[in-house]
């Protein structure tokens, strides 16, 4: 079974059309690899999908607008990856 | 169908946003100005409000599920497919079944009939966010009574 970050970095690089070798644990999806917004959401719909959760990106969002974390906690892929862990495991629990 | 002012559902004949589904009736009216120009001699409904009549549809579902706490716009359309004309006067029944309901997004799957023969198809994605302001909203509650959504939906 493939873990989540080559699961998540082939979302990212098929939805996307970045080259696959470019994303890294610890690229930033916005940042680094200069995703948008728009395509960000398809990428959160191939991420639920695919782990059969709902990223709650709105309560993201809101935490990095409002300053109480960096963009980085949900952003950066491995970070990305540890959240969807989290979600993964609370659904199954 | 009010072209003009896009009102293109006409009337709600299911909501069920337990079932994750939605049907409407639109009617293309006989007369519009929309029909001179497309095309002169040769009157057709663009294929474009073909699109925003399925996206509408789907919007209602959207806005039912989320109890009109929340508004969908449009992002993206996928697969879209005409198969047919659509002429003036013709009755066409709209279908859309949510696919996805995102945090912040919605994805639905929507089809267009005409006396049970398709006539138009595609995905269709929205951006969710909070109502822009209580005009907008308002004129979404008066629009939702208009086409028959039930009073049980207007909660939030």
């Amino acid at each position: 079974m493939a873990s989540t970050f080559e699961t998540v970095a082939g979302i990212i690089a098929d939805t996307c059309d970045i080259e696959r070798d470019t994303i890294t644990p610890d690229s930033h999806a916005i940042n680094d690899l200069g995703i948008d917004s728009l395509d960000f959401l398809d990428v959160a719909f191939a991420i639920d999908k695919a782990f059969g959760i709902k990223m709650p990106l709105e309560q993201w969002t809101q935490e990095v607008n409002d300053g109480k974390v960096s963009s980085d906690e949900y952003f950066v892929i491995k970070n990305l990856c540890a959240n969807i862990d989290k979600l993964v495991a609370a659904k199954a629990g | 169908m009010r072209l003009e002012y896009f009102q293109m559902v006409d009337r709600l004949t299911a909501l069920d946003p337990e079932a994750r589904l939605v049907r409407a009736d639109c009617r293309v009216p006989d007369e519009s100005p929309v029909f001179e120009g497309h095309f002169p001699g040769h009157p057709i409904l663009p294929g474009v409000l073909m699109i925003e009549t399925m996206a509408q549809t789907g919007g209602w579902l959207v806005l039912a599920t989320l109890r009109f706490a929340s508004m969908p716009f449009l992002t993206q359309v996928r697969e879209a497919k005409m198969r047919a004309f659509v002429v003036p006067g013709q009755a066409l029944e709209a279908e859309a079944r949510l696919v996805h309901d995102g945090s912040g997004y919605a994805v639905v799957e929507a089809t267009l009939a005409s006396a049970g023969k398709k006539v138009a198809e595609a995905e269709i994605r929205y951006r969710v966010v909070p109502f822009p302001n209580e005009t907008l909203r308002a004129q979404m509650l008066e629009n939702a009574r208009r086409i028959g959504v039930p009073e049980e939906f207007f909660d939030a």
